[in-house]
Formats: structure tokens, sequence, C-alpha cells
């Protein structure tokens, strides 16, 4: 009988693994339960969908149905009878399995602030396709909204708001931005930075309640102050989505704990993805998520019985029109190490790099920073930094070879190759001029320099108007 | 190029022409001095047993031993222990013939070619998204009207210089140049943008762009409704590269891929070309296809001044691959395993259709079982010198050596003739009559300008004298205007039509570009304005996903090396090497790293390095540049020996197309003590 594989959860990481499984040789069935209604989807678009520059279908993921693959959408799993190998779901039915995988991720947090129990109808958290759904919603007619939360979700989705033309307040409870990612001074940036897209920001201050009505929405401060909008959206953090997990025994902490080869307390059950918990970390991002299904197709498989997670160095990128921010490792763990910053706040660019032992140990880049790929690579690669420190601020614009001409064919040696495609240094133009050619046609004619791909026929003129003042034509020849 | 001949002596020009305008680099100029080079072969060589010398011998005596080593092997292993291997070089009557004598005088099933080892990337997601495989659908001249042009793994500043000047016709009309090359080449520091990726990440940032365009709303859906099929799988594919998370793979910039993306998008009219850099791995097909899906969702494709296009690698890239020197091919780019195909082909040939052997191998999978059990025992070389130019070389050299028969025609001793148990002296470009097709599909001639010198013989002639020996049930004429006409039959119908072209009309119309299927009918300087040649006439989208190199790095070998060309060496070397003009251009070769690179490895400019890989090493002197990444390295593939760059190159091949995998593998590099 063929191996029966279950994975609970059709997110990023179910998704993932299913067509992980279904890419490798091998009799085995997989069931993917989900209980959204709708297809596969990637989350990192919705804020592209909040912005309103793309539609439903086009957050869709690569569809893994077919070939030993059954996907069901809209069916919740209601326990895990681990005794008999089955998960009960929501619709009565039981599905055995010989491997079961929990790809549960994460809920949105709800702050326990008085107003939102139960939530209104315009408050809304921002975490799934029917969540952005009903923000849409909320938002049609609407001319202003609130966002609880400066972390890079919230500014995810206040960003997205602002480009439909709603007035967006941020409300953050720490002093500055994404304080996980940023220190005070890059988080200062960036709040000029949304100032600039249309989004206000009130830091430092904790909310204390929420009052909604059918005409509108006002979130309380606790320094007495009150804002007022058409919409809130809560963007609090999230909670690893374990419920199954702890009510079949599993071992939970924050998340589901799992080892190397992602696998729970039970041999038989692995979890991947946002619920997951690996070496006491949590990972709330797609690419450690994608990397853990590869790990458990692998095992799985058995292509690889060695095979272990590995996870890699966290880079939070916040990328949009306007808005180019890198964060990584921990720029500010004041630590001995090498320290490379350049801010430019009038344009919005801020860097800080640290380095130790030649490599990159933490980076913030926010603006223009043409070096950000580099950097990221570096960081993520944990290769060696560049001797000249200054390609790490300056990017590409810094030691690539200049194709500009010398400023004067006097101040050119004689051995400096004018023509490239046909090797003609200047030393032979002049002796060609001596011979006799006059012009730059002739002087092409004579040495082939600017036949090839014409691009030194101007140095070649160049020259040649040199020559003639420098050196009087004859009267005779 | 024009031809003067003083005197017996032939001397090249630049000639106004369309594609070239008056260019000419180095390597024509000089095209000349190999007439009557020193070293050209005048007499055949035979070599009288396995290890002795090879000595001078009559054609009579050299095709006596030809003719029996074939019918030794025949009789003993049947006819598919005879192989052919053709080059991207040959003229179209001579490819054309070769394919011809291999299935109809040798009877074999194998035969393949170097270009292989050039298009064919590019060839196979041509055929799988339009249908049909033309490098460029428009001609030339259409570079120049671009607004936008993204040139992908292309360096023609220093392959193809006279191409430059279209692209400076580009910019001077205010047209935006792109660039996407691991290496700052020549061509990519002129770009207003140049994307600088690792090796082997270009799928990812072609699908990264598609993504931008998506979530930008820049598809053009009328186009993709209308005249494709296939975008839903790729929409939801490419909704796994957000540009964040290929910028981590490759180190492009988020922001780079952004305006790239909208250069793209925003322009009246658009272009997207690859070469090499992008085909030339084991997932060279795949990352065609990724650049293909981009121009489809444009609604580039067909549209005028705009589309996808790939840029040729040999003389006769384009010609060379269309009349039957690939392994599933015959004339006019027909598959061998279509029945009707078949029918039309055999009758031209006056032979029963059940004859023709099937398809083949791909190149280098025919060269790794030569002399293995199953394999062939024989191997006919025209045009090809796949001791340098082969991946993994070392071991194709062994595979060569195990031959019970190598014979080679060409003018030049090359690596390859040098291991030859017969080799046999040609005529060359400025001695004979023919066709060659450029990147354009237009077709265009070849002039004999004097006489071979004394004991040379023309390929078809050779052709012609072993099918007669070998008792072949067709004729083989030796006059390529004969050879032509029988190749317009062969091709009437097929996707590559000639039927309608002659010389004379070459002649009078700057040359003809297929398809021309009537002789009073138009050529097709453009195609897909109306549809595509599918089934359904529209293109059709495939989803690709990105993977690994075939090889990655490791402790033990952390570098990335790749391979090219430099700009006054071509191929293998054996021609150019021997030109003293070009010689002192590029004198030899060399390993290019980053300074930083060289610093860690205690290397200094000009010291003898060794780049070693799990299949061999390559030893040359060390050229520092900022140009490159530093975690990748850089060898010329044009010298042979010790600096033979195809000695560490990767034998991996794509499964469509059988593309070899030269332009990744993992190596370490070493300074050499004196």
């Amino acid at each position: 009988m063929s191996e029966r594989i279950v994975i609970v959860g059709y997110g990023m990481a179910g998704s993932r693994l299913a067509a992980e499984l279904q890419a490798r040789a091998g009799d085995r069935k997989v069931t993917v339960l989900g209980a959204e209604p709708h297809h596969a989807y990637n989350r990192i678009m919705l804020s592209t969908l909040l912005a309103g520059k793309i539609d439903e279908p086009d957050v869709e993921l690569a569809e893994v149905v077919g070939h030993g693959v059954d996907v069901r959408t809209a069916v919740a799993v209601t326990a895990i009878d681990r005794a008999a190998g089955e998960v009960c779901t929501d619709d009565g039915d039981r599905i055995g399995y010989d491997h079961l995988v929990l790809a549960t991720g994460s809920r949105a947090i709800v702050p326990p602030l008085p107003g939102l129990d139960p939530l209104p109808e315009r408050v809304v958290p921002f975490r799934t396709l029917d969540d952005c759904r009903r923000i849409l919603a909320a938002a049609r007619g609407a001319r202003s909204a609130l966002v609880l939360g400066g972390g890079l979700l919230g500014l995810e989705a206040a960003r997205g708001l602002a480009a439909r033309g709603l007035d967006v307040t941020v409300v953050h409870p720490i002093g500055h931005l994404m304080e996980r990612q940023l220190d005070p001074a890059a988080g200062a940036v960036l709040v000029d930075t949304l100032a600039g897209l249309g989004v206000r920001t009130r830091l430092g201050v904790t909310a204390t309640g929420v009052a909604a009505d059918a005409d509108g929405v006002r979130l309380d401060l606790a320094d007495g102050d009150s804002l007022a909008a058409d919409l809130l959206v809560l963007s609090c953090g999230v909670r690893p989505d374990t419920a199954l997990a702890a009510a079949a025994g599993l071992t939970v902490e924050r998340g589901i704990v799992v080892d190397d080869r992602m696998r729970t307390s039970d041999r038989r059950i692995s979890a991947i993805g946002d619920c997951a918990q690996h070496d006491g970390t949590l990972t709330g991002l797609v690419a450690p998520a994608w990397a853990q299904a590869r790990v458990v197709a692998q095992v799985l498989a058995g292509d690889d019985p060695l095979v272990r997670y590995r996870p890699r160095p966290m880079v939070t990128r916040l990328k949009a029109a306007g808005i180019d921010l890198a964060a990584m490792g921990d720029a500010t763990d004041g630590g001995p190490a090498e320290e490379l910053t350049f801010t430019d706040p009038a344009r919005g660019t801020y860097a800080r790099l640290r380095i130790r032992d030649e490599r990159l140990t933490g980076a913030i880049l926010l603006g223009d920073n043409p070096a950000v790929g580099t950097v990221v690579q570096l960081f993520d690669r944990g290769a060696p930094v560049p001797v000249d420190r200054r390609s790490l601020l300056l990017g590409r614009a810094f030691g690539a070879v200049s194709a500009t001409p010398a400023a004067s064919p006097a101040l050119m040696p004689d051995a400096a190759t004018v023509c490239q495609c046909n090797d003609v240094n200047k030393g032979a133009l002049v002796s060609c001029w001596r011979s006799g050619a006059r012009t730059a046609d002739e002087l092409s004619a004579a040495t082939r320099a600017g036949t090839g791909c014409g691009g030194c026929r101007d140095a070649v003129a160049g020259i040649a108007d040199w020559l003639a003042g420098a050196e009087p034509v004859e009267a005779t020849r | 190029m024009l031809l003067r001949a003083n005197d017996g002596r032939v001397e090249v020009l630049p000639r106004q022409f369309p594609t070239n305008r008056g260019g000419l680099c180095q390597k024509g100029w000089t095209a000349a001095d190999l007439l009557d080079h020193q070293d050209r072969l005048t007499t055949p060589l035979l070599r009288d047993r396995p290890g002795g010398e090879l000595r001078p011998a009559s054609w009579a005596e050299a095709m006596d031993r030809v003719v029996t080593g074939i019918r030794t092997v025949q009789e003993g292993h049947g006819r598919d222990a005879v192989a052919v291997f053709g080059g991207g070089g040959l003229t179209n009557e001579k490819a054309y013939t070769l394919g011809k004598f291999a299935r109809v005088a040798l009877g074999t099933r194998h035969i393949d070619y170097n270009g292989r080892w050039c298009m064919s990337s590019a060839a196979a997601a041509g055929i799988r998204a339009f249908g049909v495989d033309r490098g460029l659908p428009f001609p030339l001249a259409d570079l120049g009207r671009a607004e936008t042009l993204l040139l992908v793994g292309a360096n023609p500043a220093e392959t193809m210089p006279p191409l430059m000047r279209h692209l400076a016709d580009q910019r001077s009309r205010g047209g935006r140049l792109i660039v996407i090359d691991p290496r700052a080449t020549a061509t990519a520091r002129q770009a207003d943008l140049h994307l600088q990726p690792l090796p082997g990440t270009d799928l990812a940032v072609a699908n990264a762009l598609l993504h931008i365009a998506l979530t930008e709303g820049w598809i053009d859906r009328e186009y993709v409704a209308a005249r494709t099929t296939g975008f839903d799988d790729v929409r939801r594919t490419v909704a796994g590269y957000w540009p964040a998370e290929v910028e981590r793979l490759s180190g492009v910039p988020v922001a780079d891929l952004e305006a790239t993306a909208r250069a793209l998008a925003d322009a009246g009219s658009a272009i997207i070309l690859t070469a090499r850099g992008a085909e030339q791995h084991a997932k060279g097909v795949d990352t065609v296809t990724a650049f293909i899906n981009l121009t489809l969702a444009l609604g580039l494709p067909g549209r005028p001044g705009s589309g996808y296009g790939c840029l040729t690698g040999q003389g006769n890239g384009q010609g060379g691959r269309e009349h039957g020197q690939k392994a599933d091919q015959l004339p006019g780019y027909r598959r061998i395993d279509d029945p009707a195909a078949r029918e039309h082909v055999a009758r031209v040939w006056g032979v029963p259709a059940d004859t023709l052997p099937g398809p083949g191998v791909p190149a280098y999978r025919l060269l790794d079982s030569l002399g293995a059990p199953g394999g062939p025992r024989a191997l006919l070389v025209f045009g090809s010198n796949p001791v340098v130019s082969a991946p993994r070389a070392a071991r194709v050299t062994d595979r060569l050596r195990g031959l019970d028969l190598l014979v080679v025609a060409d003018f030049l001793l090359s690596e390859t003739a040098a291991l030859a148990d017969v080799v046999l002296p040609v005529t060359q470009w400025a001695e004979e009559d023919g066709t060659m097709t450029n990147l354009e599909g237009r077709v265009l001639r070849r002039r004999a300008l004097r006489e071979p010198p004394a004991g040379v013989r023309s390929d078809l002639a050779i052709l012609a004298d072993l099918a007669a020996r070998l008792d072949a049930p067709a004729r083989f004429p030796t006059d390529p205007g004969t050879v032509f006409a029988e190749l317009r039959q062969a091709s009437a119908g097929g996707p590559a039509d000639y039927a309608g072209v002659t010389w004379e009309r070459i002649d009078r119309d700057e040359g003809v570009f297929w398809p021309c299927p009537d002789q009073d009918g138009p050529d097709t300087p453009r195609l897909f304005a109306e549809s595509f040649p599918t089934p359904d006439g529209r293109a059709r989208f495939h989803p690709v996903t990105h993977r690994a190199a075939a090889e990655e790095v490791c402790d033990d070998y952390p570098l990335h090396f790749t391979t090219g060309r430099v700009l006054a060496q071509y191929q293998s070397g054996t021609q150019t090497r021997r030109v003293s003009a070009l010689r002192r251009a590029a004198p030899g070769a060399f390993v290019e790293l980053h300074p930083d690179l060289a610093a860690r490895l205690d290397v200094a400019e000009g010291d003898e390095v060794r780049v070693v890989s799990r299949r061999g090493e390559l030893r040359a002197p060390a050229r520092l540049s900022p140009t490159i990444r530093p975690d990748t390295v850089f060898a010329p593939f044009h010298w042979a020996g010790a600096a033979r760059a195809n000695s560490v190159t990767n034998d991996a091949v794509d499964p469509v197309s059988g593309m070899p995998e030269f332009k990744i593998c993992a190596v370490r590099v070493e300074r050499v003590e004196s």
C-alpha cells in the first residue's frame, strides 16, 4: 500500500510541501486539508492586493492537484487521533495517515482592549485573504484608516491603504517603528519616508480602548487623545496555531516543538512553518517555511537520510513604491565590531552595517542603497565583505571600471588601446598620421580603428583633431 | 564582408550590409591569413597503428582506410556503430549533405554537432513557445528602434562587435540598454543598468520580473487572452518569486528588478535577447522560457520592433541547425520521428522512408558513449574540435582515443585532428560556394574567390566519394548549387522552408528570410505578426521554476566557475590562435578573478593559478579585475592543453536540449608555487 501523507493547512507552507512531494518520485498518496475555502495564495502579495494594484486571482500560488495529491479546501481538522493514526474533520470524515504534517500557521493577535470583543465590523486584523476582503469592504467609501501596530505587516497595510487614497495613521506603542529590526535613527528616517507617502505615525503611546459604530471607529490612547477614522486595522503580531497539536498531547511551547528533521514529539507527526518552534525560535517568514517543507519532503521521500533543517539568518525586507528597507541580523548589539554608517535624512537614506571577522553580523539599509543586493547576499551566505568597505554603501557606482576616455589625447600613453575590436593603440594612430593619413576616415581605413563596433569613432576623430592641432600639416606631403 | 582577390591573394574588406553596417572585427579583417597559412593541411594524413605518428598519404590510400574502417566497424557492430559529428560553421549545403550522408550512406542514427553546445537551449525553448526556432524573428535593424533592449548573458561588444552599431543606434534614439551578466563585461559597462546576478540565477530573475509586472498591473491581458495559452499556470508559479526573495538568491537589488520590469513594460517597443550566458546551463531551456514568458505576458512577440530573440554563436549557427545535423532532425527543421516528414525527405532522397534511421542522442551523450559497450566505435568529424570545446574535455578525449576509427576533416591540425587515424584536408571559405543563414533567418551567399591549394578537397567532394565507395542508395552531388536545389526541395513545407530561395534572389535582395515557400512569393523578415506556427496559432506559456546548479559550491570547491570568449579569439582557437595579429591581441589564456578574492588567495596579477573542479584542472596566469563578482572566477575557452577551460566544466546537461552546463560549476583556485 502506498504511504499516506496528510498535510493539515493549505497555506504557503502546506502547499509548498505538497509541491515538493509531488516533484519527487515514489508511491504515496498526499492529502492536503485547508480550512480556508480558497486556493493557496501568496500572503506576501496581500498588501499589494490591499493597494488595489492586483486582483485576487493574481495572488494564487501554483496548483499541485493531481499526480497523487488530493487537495480539499474548506475542510477544518477538528482533532488528531494519534492512536488510530487518523485526523477528524468538521464534515465528519476520518482520514488515516502514515505521516501527518501540521502546517496550521498562525493567527492574528487581537489585543485585549475594551470594545474588541466581539470584533466590530469596522475593526479588522490583517492576516488572511478573508481579512483582506473585509478590509477592502470596509475601505470602500472610506476616507481614513487607523493601523494599530507599527511592525512590518502594519506598515505594509498602512502603505496599501494609503495607496488607495486613504488618510492613514499608524499607532505604535514603542518609541520607534519596527523596533525588532530597526534602531531609533532608522526608525526616524522611516517616519519621514512614510509621511511622504501620506502615512502619519503616533509613536510611544498605547491604545486603551476602541469604540465603533455604523459611522466610524474611535481609538482611545493612553495620553488621553482619541483618534477617529472610518476603519481600524489591527496588526499586533501573530500567535502560532497550536490548538490541534496541544489537544493531541504533542509538546507545545510557544509553537509546536520540532527537531532538526521537523518532527514533533510524535515521530509520525511533523510541523512546519509559522506553527513550528525549532530550536526555541518561531520564524513567521516564508523563506524558512519553504526550507522546512523541503526538509520534510526529503525525509519522507527518503532521498537524503542525513538531511537536517539549518535555519538561515533572517532578512526583513519592506519594498514598495517609495520605501526600500532591508534589515538583517543585529545591527545594534553594541559588542565589539567594525561599524559603517551613512545617513542622508533629507533623501531618506540610512545605512548601518556591522562587521566582525570580515563578515556582516547585521545591517539596516533604508532608502536608495545600491549595494542592498550585495549586502543581503553577503549576509545570507556568510561570505567575506569587500576589502574596500565603501562598495557596501555605494554599490556598483563604486569600483567599476570607468568607460570614459582620457580627457585629452595628449595625456594618453602611446600604448593605450583606442580600438578594442581591432586592437589599435594611440601610438599606431599617431604613426599612421605621420605616414600621411589626415582625417579620421583615413586613420580608420589605414589602421582599422573604428571599423568593428564603431564605439571608438569619436575617440579616433578626437585624436585626428588633436594631431591636426599639434602637428600642422606640411604644405607638401 | 567584401572580398577582393589580388594576384591570387584574398583581401577582406567590410561591406555596407544591413546586419554588420560596414563593421568588421579583427577576426574578420584577418580571416584571409589562414588561407595560405604555413600550418594549412594540403595532404591527407594517416596513422598506421595506434600510438604511431600521422604521416602524409594519398587521397586514394586515405579514403580506402576510411571505407575499410567503416565497413569493419559496421560488420562487427552494426550501422549505429558509426557516428558523425558536425559543426555550426559548415555551410547549409555541407550541413544538409552531412545529415543525408549519415542517414542514407551510413544508415546510422548517430549524428549530432557542436551547435548542441551553442544554441540548443534557445532553440528548444523557441520551438516550445512559438512553434519555430529562428534566432531573431525580426531583422537585426529592429534592435536599433527598440525603446528598451534587455540583453541576458550576452556580450556582443566582445563576441560580435559589429552588432554594437545597432545598439549605438538604439542609444542615440534615446533607447535604454539593460544587461544581465555576472561580469561587468564591455557590453554591460555600456548599459544604462547592469544587473549582476550570481551565476545560475537568471531564471529566478526572469520570474521576478514577471512577478513585478503582475503586481504592477503591466500584463497585456488582451494579448495574453487573444494570442497565447497557459498563462494561468505561469501566473501562479511566478507568484512565488517575489522580488525580495529573488534579491537574496541572485544578489540583484529589488529596485533594479523593478526598474528593469518597468523599462520593459512602459516602452513602446521592447526586445529581450538571450545568449550563451543564460542558455549554457542544465536548466537553459527553462531559463530561456522564463524570459519568453515575460515577453509574452508583456505582449511583445509579433509587435513591431518588439519580441524575444537569441544571439547566434557560430558562423552558420542558424542554418547549421535547420537541415539535419541534429540527432532528431531532418531538413527544413523537420522532426525525424514525424512520419510525414520522413516520407517527404525520403522521396527527395530517392530512398524508402522506412530505411531512414530514427533519432539519435545529443552531442555530449554521443561523445560520452564512444567506444563504450553498445556505443559507436567509429566517428567522422567535420568542422569541429571537441577535444577543446566539449565539456569535461579530458573524458571526451579519452573516449575519442578509445575509438576503432576516428576521421577528422579540417584545414588545420586541430587538437581533435591530432588524435585522428585519418585527417582529410578540406577547402576554406574563400575556396567554396554555398549559403549560410544568419541569426535573422536571412539566407546569405558564400562565394568561391580562388582555387583551393593542390591536394585539398571540399567536404562535399569527400562525402560524395565516401558515399559512392560505400554503395550509398542515393546520389551525393558535389556542386554546391546542385546541393542547394535539392535542399530547397527537401525543406519545402517544413518550418524552415527554403523552397523559394534561389542564389539569384539572395544576390538581388540582400539575402532572403525563411520561411520562403514560393519562388515568386514573399519571404518573411518578421514572424508572428498575425499568428504563431503552432497547431492553434497561439504562443504557449510554460511554467518554469528555479533550481540550484547541477553542482553547487561547497567547502572543498567554494567558488563559482564560468567560461566565455575574448574579443580576439574564436571557439576552440584552432584558427584564431594561428593568426599573428590575434595572437598579439590575445596571446594566451588567463583566469579572471576579483582583487579581493586574489588577496585572500595570496595571488598577484600574472601569478600562475590552478582552477580545480571535481573533473579536472586548468592552469593559467591570474588576471585581476573588479568587474567580476568576488565569488566567481572566469576563464576563456579558446585554449588547449593545460589552459583548457573545459577540463574543468561540468558535463551535466539540460534534460530537454542536451545543453551542457558550461556556465557554472564549483571550483577552488590555488596559486601554483614556482
